[in-house]
C-alpha cells in the first residue's frame, strides 16, 4: 500500500512503500495520472486485433448478426416468440449489439490481467488499467455493429420517432459498467484460481439466456419484470429497444434496479480487486 | 541537501514456496489430476484454499528478504551485488512497487522509474514507431516527453530505415537497440536497473554502459543490480552485497566486490535438489532427483579455477523404465548463449540401462572457461524422447580467473568465455 505523506520542503511528495491491510482505496487520482498509459493501451488491443485477423473489422459484425439470423429462425420464425410489435430481426439485433460488446468486453478482461503477466511482473502501473483497457477497446467493434443496426433500421423503414434516443450513450454506460464490475471480479479471481477461465464462457452463455435478447421482457408481469432488472443487462437491451425502435416496455424502474445492481457490481469489483492486487506480481 | 533519496528500514518478504510449482509425478497421476481438476477448482473455491494441489500442498513460507535497512542519498550510484537468490530483484521489485513487502517500510523521494527488463509490452505486431510511444508510456513517460525526444532515441537505437516496421521483423539486435534506446531516455531522478545491460552485442553494451554512465553523473540516483562486478565497479561508488535475505555488507564498491568474491568459499550452491524444482520442463518427469558440482577431490563446489577438473554428479531414480539412456548437459553464460554441450550421444558414452536409483556423472578434466558466471541446464531421454526429463538453468557457478597459461598471465572475460590452448610460429618465405 502506497500512501503519500506531504512534505513541505521538497515538490513531490515522500512515497512511503509499506505493507497494506485488508481494503484499500482505490486510488482514482493515481488512475487519472497514468490516463495516457490506459490510452495506449486500448489503442494496441485495437490495432493489434485488426492487423492479425484476416477478416479484420467483419469479425466485429460477424458475430452479433449471425446469431440474430440464428435467432430469427428458431426464436422468430419457428417458435414464434413474440417481439412486441418490431419484426423479429431488428428485434433481436438491437439487443444483440449491446449484448456482444457486454460478453466481449466481460470476457477480454476477465483474461486480461493473466495476460499481461510480463507488464505486470515489470513495471508498475495502477493494475485497474489492464481490465479497463480490455473492456474499452471494444468500443470499436460495438460502433461497427452499431452501423449495421442503423442500416438494418433503414431497411426496415423503423426510425427512432422519439427524443427516447438521448438515453442511448445512457445504455451503453451501464453496458459498460456492468461489463467492467464482472471484468474486475473475474480477473482478479483468475490470477488466483486459473480455473475461473474455464468458467467465463459458461457465464456469459447462461447470461445470454437470462437476457431478455431473443424474448421481450413483457412476458414477464409485474412486479417480476421490475425484479428481473436486477440483471443489469435487462436494463441494457430493454433500454436500447426503447431509444432506438420505440417498444413500450416503458423501462423506467428496470433501468433504475439495473442501474444501481450495476454501479453495486462494478464498486465492490473495484474493490475487491485494489485488495487482491498486491498479491498480483506473485502468483500471475 | 540532507535528505535521502531512499530510506529502507527493516524491509522483509515472505513468498509462500509451491504456491505456484506443480511438479508432477508420473503421467498418471497427471492424467488423474488432469480428470480431477474440475472438482479441485471447486474446492478450492469453496475453500479458499488457491493452492488446488492437494496431495503437494505444503505451504512452507521463505523469507526472500529479512530486515533489509540502509540508505542512498541523492546522486548515489549504489550496486546491488550477490548470488542468485539473494533477494536482489525482491528489493528492486519492492522499491519499483511491483510487489508489497510483508514487514517494513521504504521512503521514496523524487521521481522514480525501474528498467527491471527493457522491451516490457513491445508487441511484435506493432512497428518501432508504435513500439516506442506504447513502451515509453508504459516505462512511465508523457506523450509530449516521447514526442520531443522521438528522434534521438531512433538515432540511438540506429534504426532509422526500419522504424515502420513491425518489430517481429526486426534482428534480435535491432530489437534490443530499440528497447534500450527508450528504457535510456527515462527521465527520472531516482532510477532502478536490474541486469538488463547484458544484451545486445559488445559495442551497444558499450554505448548503454556510457549512457548509464552519464545518467550516474548527471547527479541522479542509480541503484543498480547486476552480476558484472566490472560494470558495478566502474559505475557504483557504493556496494549493497546481500546474502540469504540480508545486508551481508554495505559500503564502498571495491570492498563489497571483494566481500561477494570471497563469499562463494563453503557455499551449497554446488549441490542442488531437483526433485521439485522450479526450473523443470513443465511436461518433463522428475528423473533426475540432484546434481552436484564435484573438484577432484570430491568436495562439493559452485566456484572453480580456468582449467580446474569439474565432475558433474546426478542422483537418477528411474521413474519410468529407461533403456539406453541419453544424457545432456548444456552450458551457457549469463547472456544466455550456449557455450558448449557435453552429452553421452557425442561422447559415445553408452550407458547401461538404469532400473534402480543410481549416480551418473560426468567428467570434465579441464574447464576451459574464462573467468566469469555459468549456468548450467540438464536433459535425460532416449533416442525416442531426448527431454523425458529437462531443466533449465538448474544450476550456476562461477568461474575464477587463475593462471591458466602457466606464465604468470591471467585471462580475463574480455577476451571470450572459452580458453584455448595454442601455439604460434613463424617460417621465413
Amino acid at each position: 500500500m502506497y500512501s503519500a505523506i506531504h512534505n513541505p520542503k521538497l515538490e513531490l511528495p515522500t512515497l512511503r512503500i509499506a505493507p497494506s491491510k485488508g481494503w484499500v482505496p482505490l486510488k482514482l487520482r493515481d488512475l487519472w495520472e497514468y490516463r495516457e498509459l490506459l490510452y495506449f493501451l486500448i489503442w494496441r488491443d485495437i490495432k493489434v486485433r485488426y492487423k492479425q485477423t484476416a477478416l479484420g473489422a467483419t469479425w466485429a459484425i460477424i458475430q452479433p448478426f449471425f446469431t440474430m439470423v440464428v435467432f430469427s429462425i428458431f426464436f422468430g420464425h419457428l417458435a414464434k416468440v413474440p417481439s412486441d410489435g418490431i419484426p423479429y430481426p431488428l428485434f433481436s439485433f438491437a439487443a444483440l449489439v449491446p449484448w456482444t460488446f457486454f460478453a466481449n468486453g466481460l470476457s477480454q478482461s476477465s483474461n486480461s490481467l493473466v495476460g499481461s503477466g510480463t507488464l505486470i511482473t515489470k513495471v508498475y502501473f495502477p493494475r485497474l488499467i489492464i481490465p479497463l483497457a480490455s473492456v474499452f477497446s471494444g468500443i470499436v467493434d460495438f460502433v461497427l455493429a452499431f452501423l449495421v443496426l442503423l442500416g438494418m433500421m433503414v431497411y426496415y423503414g423503423l426510425f427512432p420517432t422519439t427524443i427516447n434516443v438521448l438515453w442511448l450513450p445512457l445504455f451503453l454506460l451501464l453496458a459498460l459498467t456492468t461489463s467492467l464490475g464482472v471484468g474486475l471480479w473475474l480477473s482478479a479471481l483468475n490470477v488466483e484460481y486459473r480455473d475461473v477461465r474455464y468458467i467465463v464462457p459458461f457465464v456469459t452463455q447462461f447470461w445470454m439466456l437470462a437476457t431478455p435478447i431473443g424474448y421481450p421482457s413483457s412476458l414477464l408481469q409485474q412486479p417480476w419484470r421490475t425484479l428481473y432488472g436486477l440483471n443489469p443487462m435487462v436494463g441494457v437491451a430493454e433500454g436500447f429497444r426503447w431509444a432506438l425502435l420505440g417498444t413500450n416496455t416503458a423501462p423506467g424502474p428496470i433501468i433504475a434496479v439495473s442501474s444501481a445492481a450495476a454501479v453495486l457490481i462494478l464498486v465492490t469489483g473495484a474493490f475487491y480487486f485494489r485488495r487482491m492486487e498486491k498479491t498480483f506480481a506473485d502468483l500471475v | 541537501m540532507s535528505k535521502t533519496a531512499i530510506k529502507v528500514e527493516g524491509l522483509s518478504k515472505r513468498y509462500r514456496i509451491g504456491a505456484q510449482q506443480r511438479a508432477y509425478r508420473t503421467l498418471r497421476e497427471k492424467l488423474n489430476e488432469t480428470a480431477m481438476a474440475p472438482f479441485r477448482a471447486m474446492k478450492s473455491l469453496t475453500n479458499g484454499n488457491g493452492n488446488g494441489n492437494g496431495h503437494k500442498s505444503k505451504s512452507e513460507t521463505f523469507w526472500a528478504l529479512k530486515d533489509i535497512s540502509f540508505e542512498v542519498k541523492p546522486g548515489e550510484a549504489v550496486g546491488i551485488i550477490g548470488r542468485n537468490g539473494a533477494g536482489k530483484s525482491t528489493l528492486l521489485k519492492i522499491l519499483s512497487r511491483i510487489t508489497e513487502p510483508t514487514e517494513g517500510y521504504a521512503d521514496i523521494n523524487g521521481r522514480i522509474a525501474s528498467l527491471l527488463e527493457v522491451g516490457t509490452g513491445f508487441h511484435p505486431e506493432l512497428s518501432g514507431r508504435e513500439n516506442i510511444f506504447l513502451n515509453g508510456s508504459i516505462l512511465g513517460m508523457k506523450r509530449v516527453e516521447i514526442r520531443k525526444k522521438f528522434d534521438e532515441m531512433v538515432a540511438f537505437a540506429e534504426i532509422e530505415k526500419f522504424i515502420d516496421t513491425p518489430v517481429k521483423h526486426y534482428s534480435s539486435g535491432m530489437y534490443v537497440r530499440l528497447a534500450f534506446a527508450v528504457a535510456a531516455h527515462l527521465d527520472p531522478e531516482i532510477l532502478l536497473i536490474d541486469e538488463v545491460l547484458a544484451v545486445g552485442d559488445a559495442e551497444f553494451q558499450k554505448k548503454c554502459l556510457g549512457k548509464m554512465g552519464d545518467v550516474a553523473k548527471e547527479g541522479r540516483t542509480v541503484l543498480f543490480v547486476s552480476h558484472n562486478m566490472v560494470a558495478i565497479e566502474n559505475l557504483c561508488d557504493r556496494g549493497l552485497l546481500l546474502r540469504d535475505g540480508q545486508v551481508s555488507y554495505a559500503g564502498g564498491v571495491e570492498e563489497c566486490v571483494a566481500a561477494y568474491m570471497d563469499s562463494g568459499i563453503m557455499s551449497h550452491e554446488g549441490d542442488v535438489d531437483l526433485t521439485a524444482h522450479p526450473t523443470r520442463r513443465s511436461e518433463a518427469l522428475p528423473l533426475l532427483q540432484r546434481v552436484r558440482l564435484l573438484d577432484k577431490d570430491d568436495n562439493v563446489k559452485d566456484r572453480f579455477y580456468c582449467g580446474e577438473p569439474l565432475k558433474i554428479e546426478f542422483t537418477f531414480e528411474p521413474v519410468v523404465n529407461l533403456r539406453s539412456p541419453q544424457f545432456g548437459i548444456g552450458v551457457d553464460d549469463w547472456t544466455g548463449s550456449r557455450i558448449f554441450s557435453l552429452t553421452t550421444y557425442f561422447s559415445d558414452s553408452e550407458l547401461p540401462s538404469l532400473e534402480r536409483a543410481c549416480r551418473v556423472s560426468c567428467q570434465i578434466d579441464e574447464l576451459p572457461l574464462a573467468p566469469g558466471r555459468y549456468n548450467m541446464s540438464f536433459s535425460v531421454g532416449n533416442a525416442h524422447n531426448p527431454l523425458i526429463d529437462a531443466l533449465d538453468n538448474a544450476i550456476s557457478f562461477d568461474v575464477d580467473s587463475v593462471d591458466y597459461y602457466g606464465n604468470g598471465r591471467s585471462p580475463e572475460a574480455s577476451y571470450g568465455r572459452i580458453l584455448v590452448r595454442s601455439r604460434w610460429e613463424s617460417n621465413q618465405l
